[in-house]
């Protein structure tokens, strides 16, 4: 995985509340088995006036002029802000492939959906948690400020805005740990192999039936 | 020792061990695995040249992308095709079983899972799906991950995880008759909302949730996740035991007696404390409808569709009624229909059937729907609802019956809305696009769903109950 330091970058706003994962990435583009390739897709149905299908061309298809991310000023953003409970619904990890594949390498939000989030630290994304007040502020200082960008630093957990004031922000130590150092979980996990072995062992032990073959 | 809830009890059975930072790594019992979230986690196994940790552990089948007629055709759609035959090849390079198409076992992966005895109480069951929730209806602890995660259980059999807080969702007394889980769990998430259970394990208890059946509880569990908690749990009673008897992967003689003991102990002690407590009066609840975009978005049958009057919501509630082309004010039962489906993860068994027909029986879908169906969960299903003779009833009625599979649920098939269709559907999510692009759903229960197609707009089938 990518190893993830700062990054300074336009900030796109999404003012919606609840955006859940079909919105992120319809199901029709589900069904590529590579995981990259996505970001032509992000917010598809809202983005485009026609129907997306997988594979598609998307350099000729009609604009959502409407739609926030078509508008020239936040073309190239890096920085997504948005309100509560981002990313809700299934658990496809399609979402922050698509939010990644496009450009986005932080979100800032009221609140995240569980499952949204852990897979965002899992591709190099950092999801930032502000409260309700602070993404207001940012939501007004982006509409004020065209080319407003920011500078997110994860070592520090701080928001740098282009005036230079300072945000900080939480988050956990392990999950910041692995983003920094861009590290493999799954090897992490395998360093405990005689842990998990003799858990196993005890636990057939204890619950034979599990251990039941299915064919 | 102080008092533990369930979730704390099957949480502490399969910690390996603490991590410094409080998260634990959690063995893993069980994963289920289906087509469109397992290709990337294969083809990461690959690349890192590692191994299934356990091969046994893992059962797949393809269910989303499926087509539910035809099948004799195979697969028309090339790109699901790929994803389905992806599928297949990888669990038959590493050994894993996998119930294909042509498996009469085949099924929605939440409806197989408890149907087979492939889940079982107390065990520790991740799917790469978020209605993975469904099988804490056994007692169990299960939940849905993403496809790193599905990599990791493969490689490790284990998962990083932080502990949730503990919920209680208490149901008192009892529903009246005509009234279901469906409805049950459509209110409990129109009040505590999409994300009041996000962080939370929720554990539902109560009169009404003990009498309820397992088939029943599982519809609840199901829609854990769209009151945004990851994982929803029942505790193991007489139910519990009675079902799981007698499954096909489901312990036997001298394993049976033993598991039994055990299972027999998975539910919360007596004076053990949740972070939060929510209590609900089962006989205050009416069959329920969702007017809009997010699952909490639903009103009771005799409402009406609300108004914006609420500041911090006009504006979601304002993008709801637009998308779903609704006036405020209006009677809910004036709402009518283009299509019905009855099928998903939610309410697809057996007894959902079951209850659809009781209600569709002798009846005709009015003229005005352009598309009934009724797509069984499982093979078993729909066997049985044939041997039963349901299928004939639904036929009569004017409605399709399918082969199983996710079908509109989710629409990565054939089956889906065209734009501005709406349709009465007992799936679990209203999202915009959710059954096509443009498509408009309202969920409701099986029984509901079915007066609606006899009617063609929504009717409080609590009436088809009253004699
Ligand atoms: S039936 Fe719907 S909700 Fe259930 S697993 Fe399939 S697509 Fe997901």
């Amino acid at each position: 995985m990518q190893k993830f330091t700062s990054v300074n970058g336009l900030v796109a706003p999404l003012d919606r509340s609840n955006v859940d994962t079909d919105a992120i990435i319809p199901k029709q583009f589900l069904k590529s088995i590579s995981r990259t390739g996505f970001g032509p897709y992000l917010f598809d149905e809202w983005r485009y006036l026609d129907h997306g299908e997988p594979g598609q061309d998307c350099s000729n298809r009609p604009l959502n002029i409407d739609f926030v991310l078509n508008q020239d000023r936040y073309k190239g953003a890096s920085v997504l802000l948005t309100r509560e409970n981002f990313g809700c619904g299934s658990s496809r990890e399609h979402a922050p492939w698509a939010l990644l594949d496009y450009g986005f390498q932080v979100i800032l939000a009221e609140s995240f959906a569980d499952i949204f989030y852990s897979n965002c630290f899992k591709n190099g994304i950092l999801p930032v948690v502000l409260s309700k007040q602070q993404i207001a502020d940012f939501f007004d200082a982006v509409e004020a400020n065209p080319g407003y960008t920011m500078q997110v630093d994860l070592e520090s957990q701080t928001i740098t805005d282009p005036q230079g004031k300072v945000t900080t922000y939480e988050l956990d130590e392990y999950r910041k740990y692995c983003l920094i150092n861009g590290l493999d979980e799954i090897g992490q996990t395998l360093s405990y192999q005689k842990e998990i072995t003799a858990f196993e062992s005890k636990h057939l032990e204890q619950n034979s039936w599990l251990f039941k073959e299915v064919r | 020792m102080s008092a533990k809830t369930l979730y704390d009890k099957l949480w502490e059975s399969h910690e390996v061990r603490q991590n410094e930072n409080g998260t634990s790594l959690l063995y893993i019992d069980r994963q289920l695995i289906h087509e469109v979230t397992s290709p990337q986690a294969f083809e990461g196994l690959r690349m890192n040249g590692r191994a299934p940790w356990r091969t046994g552990a893992n059962v797949a089948v393809p269910d989303h992308n499926i087509p539910t007629k035809d099948r004799e055709k195979g697969v028309e759609d090339s790109v699901s095709k790929l994803q389905i035959d992806t599928l297949a090849s990888n669990t038959h390079e590493l050994g894993i079983t996998n119930f294909d198409m042509s498996d009469p076992r085949q099924g929605i992966v939440h409806v197989i899972g408890p149907e087979q005895g492939i889940t079982l109480p107390g065990m520790t069951i991740v799917c790469g799906d978020s209605h993975t929730s469904t099988h804490g209806a056994l007692g169990a602890l299960a939940f849905g991950i993403g496809t790193s995660e599905v990599e990791h259980v493969l490689a490790t059999q284990c998962l990083v995880q932080e502990k949730s807080k503990n919920m209680l969702v208490r149901v008192d007394g009892k529903l009246k008759a005509g009234v279901t889980a469906k409805d049950l769990i459509l209110a409990i998430i129109g009040k505590i909302g999409t994300a009041g259970g996000t962080g939370y394990a929720i554990e539902f208890g109560g009169e009404a949730i003990r009498s309820l059946s397992m088939e029943s509880r599982m519809t609840v569990c199901n829609m854990t996740i769209e009151a945004g908690a990851r994982a929803g749990i029942i505790a193991v009673d007489e139910t519990t035991i009675e079902y799981v008897k007698g499954r096909n992967f489901a312990p036997a003689g001298h394993e049976w007696e033993k598991a039994e003991k055990y299972w027999r102990t998975l539910h919360s002690d007596e004076d053990a404390s949740y972070d939060e407590t929510i209590v609900f009066e089962a006989s205050e609840i009416k069959p329920m409808v969702s007017w809009g975009t997010s699952p909490e978005m639903v009103a009771a049958v005799d409402g009406v569709v609300p108004d914006a009057s609420d500041p911090a919501k006009a504006e979601q509630i304002g993008n709801a009624l637009k998308y779903m082309d609704l006036e405020s004010g209006m009677p809910i039962e004036d709402i009518t229909f283009d299509k019905v489906f009855i099928g998903s993860c939610t309410n697809s068994r057996i007894e959902d059937l079951r209850e659809a027909a009781r209600v569709v029986q002798g009846q005709k879908v009015a003229s005005t729907i352009s598309l009934a169906m009724v797509v069984p969960g499982s093979g078993p299903v729909k066997e049985q609802a044939e041997a039963e003779g349901l299928d004939k009833i639904f036929l009569e009625a004017g409605f399709e019956w399918r082969e199983p599979g996710c079908s509109m649920c989710l629409a990565m098939n054939a089956d889906r809305l065209e734009p501005r269709e709406r349709c009465a559907s007992t799936s679990n999510r209203n999202f915009e696009g959710r059954q096509g692009q443009g498509g408009r759903t309202h969920l409701l229960s099986p029984a509901m769903a079915a007066a609606a197609a006899v009617e063609g707009h929504i009717v409080d089938v609590t009436k088809y109950y009253e004699n």
